[in-house]
């Protein structure tokens, strides 16, 4: 219900979606966690299991939002993709293995068309090895989610110092 | 001769992971298949030796749609076992928690995952991109948010809420809480009506099956927690008699369990359509209506129009919602005292998940650990089901072209709004490789 609370247009939410009893699948939950302990105020967090009719309603009303998911694709583990969402269409590798065929990408396609997008929707992927059931993260993500962490801090350092229409 | 087949391999627009098979010979069915790949996930082993009191929210876990489900056959089967009876309330506000499932499970099948089929679109979204079916769409996520919040409200959150607990709730929300939520409930209620309505304009194929129903039955109220075990073959016992006449048998080519009758082996529907059929006098006189306005007839056989069904019990729920909130009170005492000692037990109870009926049956010793587990979901029930109905569907449709032929099964299987994770939760597995 808190989410039904009015927010302030220059508030960044960055969204992790996941699941972390599905090893690599909860690598987007593990960085918004390390993000969080970074402390950045002003920026709000959350984790989301990236059913996409909900994922809507939650990043409804921001103007900006990063959203952190693992993917399954051909790409070598722990690489990590940055795509402009606001901009372009997510590729094919985010749709699968969400419950009900409606996930990350079919929610944010979904918001642009009912014209409910933020203005900035920064997703970042990283190729996952194991999708299993487990709650361990395979060593290459491991690996990868400190460069990822350090890549949006970045990112959002940068929202926090030049405000929002430097991004 | 000539040989066709129907693969799907990576069925669409159902829960979880599943393929499907049809073979033809001389465009007679000589194989079906509805293949559930998704792996099996052992809950029923990993409940033995863990507390009564995990098992709610350990259950819960068996599915993302309908937890609220799990966690309420799981109490109430527990409750009998421990021998606890739920404070005054508390039965109330389990009805209306399950409204918020029903809600939100409805909403998201009706229209993002079946009406698409009936529309010619591939998906929700391609749907949303027709200017005049767009709010259809946003209604839709509108009523889908209605039944969420509900269930935010009373568990806590809207997907694997965590209040509900043997006993009663850890927490009853407060009336001015529930209140709240009453007017997008109202709205909903009306928003039920137009989808039934819109639901009635859809072409729909014609196919009728002879259907066995089966589902829980009250004498004053549409099932949700409570009744008995009623068949549309006149079968009417106790629900602690439900695993003497359907069992669960393995088969070789699916991960999850194939019911079927005990006496005849013969298979039977649970869910919306079964429900409806068999306790259409304690529907609401407002969906009663309805339902003779759009001039269905029953007992209803087209498995096409539980698309209508579903909306109908929509109606149902959002006005029950709106009914139990209006004279909600918070119980004074949310959950029951747990007797100490505990007393070993063996309990079951069946409940009617957005599905279907949802079979648990548990054992606790004197430390409250449980030693059987048992649980029969919707989806294992019906997946025989599923199977027969292609074997009569599939020849009438097999001439078309095998695109098309296709999508007019996978529009029948997802008639079923099957929910293979929650079909793949169980015990042993057995597969067969070539």
């Amino acid at each position: 219900m808190s989410r039904s609370l009015e927010r302030k247009s220059t508030t960044l939410l960055v969204i992790g979606v996941g699941n972390l009893y599905r090893s690599d699948d909860g690598a987007g939950i593990t960085v918004v966690r390390r993000l969080k302990e970074r402390g950045i105020s002003g920026i709000e967090f959350t984790e989301h299991r990236g059913e996409g009719t909900d994922l809507i309603e939650v990043m409804k009303g921001y103007r900006s939002v990063f959203l952190v998911d693992a993917v399954q694709s051909g790409s070598s583990p722990g690489e990590i993709i940055r795509i402009e969402a606001h901009r372009e269409p997510l590729p094919a590798q985010f749709s699968a293995g969400s419950t009900h065929s409606f996930g990350v990408a079919e929610a944010i396609e979904m918001a642009r068309i009912l014209g409910e997008l933020p203005q900035r929707l920064i997703v970042f992927g990283l190729q996952g090895l194991d999708f299993s059931v487990g709650a361990n993260l395979s060593v290459e993500i491991e690996q990868a989610i400190p460069v990822l962490v350090e890549k949006i801090y970045r990112e959002l350092k940068l929202f926090k110092t030049e405000g929002e229409s430097a991004l | 001769m000539t040989e066709k087949k129907i693969n799907v391999d990576y069925m669409s627009r159902v829960e979880g992971e599943g393929a499907l098979r049809i073979h033809f010979k001389d465009d007679q069915v000589s194989e079906v298949q509805l293949n559930i790949f998704e792996p099996p996930r052992f809950f029923e082993a990993f409940l033995h030796g863990r507390s009564y009191d995990d098992v709610v929210d350990i259950t819960a876990r068996i599915c993302g749609i309908c937890p609220v489900a799990y966690q309420m056959s799981a109490t109430h089967a527990l409750e009998k076992a421990l021998g606890i009876t739920p404070p005054p309330g508390i039965r109330s506000l389990r009805r209306l928690f399950y409204c918020g499932e029903w809600i939100e499970s409805h909403a998201l099948h009706v229209y993002m995952l079946h009406a698409p089929d009936y529309l010619g679109y591939e998906s929700a979204i391609s749907m949303a991109g027709n200017p005049e079916l767009l709010p259809v769409v946003k209604r839709a996520l509108r009523m889908k948010k209605a039944g969420n919040d509900l269930m935010v409200v009373i568990g806590g959150r809207e997907i694997h809420p965590v209040s509900a607990c043997v006993g009663g709730f850890y927490a009853a929300p407060s009336q001015k809480a529930l209140k709240a939520l009453l007017p997008e409930l109202e709205w909903g209620l009306n928003a039920a009506i137009d989808t039934v309505q819109w639901a009635a304009t859809l072409e729909y194929p014609d196919f009728e099956v002879d259907y066995e129903f089966v589902s829980l039955s009250h004498p004053d109220e549409y099932p949700f927690n409570e009744g008995s075990i009623l068949s549309s073959t006149g079968l009417d016992v106790p629900m602690e008699e439900f695993d003497q006449h359907y069992v669960e048998h393995q088969v070789a080519h699916s991960n999850a369990l194939h019911a079927r009758r005990v006496d005849s082996g013969s298979t039977y529907m649970v869910g919306p359509q079964a429900r409806f059929n068999l306790n259409f006098e304690r529907l609401s006189p407002t969906v009663r209506d309805l339902s003779d306005e759009i001039g269905l007839e029953l007992p209803v056989r087209n498995p096409f129009h539980s698309l209508i069904i579903r909306s109908l019990e929509m109606v149902n729920a959002f006005e029950e919602a709106v009914q139990l909130i209006e004279s909600y009170e918070q119980p004074r005492q949310s959950r029951a005292e747990i007797p100490q000692p505990l007393q070993a037990g063996e309990g079951c109870h069946a409940t009617e998940a957005p599905r279907g009926l949802l079979f648990h049956r548990y054992r606790v010793d004197e430390n409250g650990l449980i030693t059987f587990a048992r649980i029969v979901p919707p989806t294992s029930q019906n997946q025989p089901r599923i199977e027969a109905d292609l074997w009569q569907y599939a020849p009438g449709v097999i001439q078309l072209p095998l695109e098309e032929a296709t999508l007019r099964c996978e529009q029948l299987v997802r008639c079923y709004d099957p929910c293979i994770s929650c079909a793949t939760h169980f015990l042993k597995l057995d597969i067969v490789h070539d």
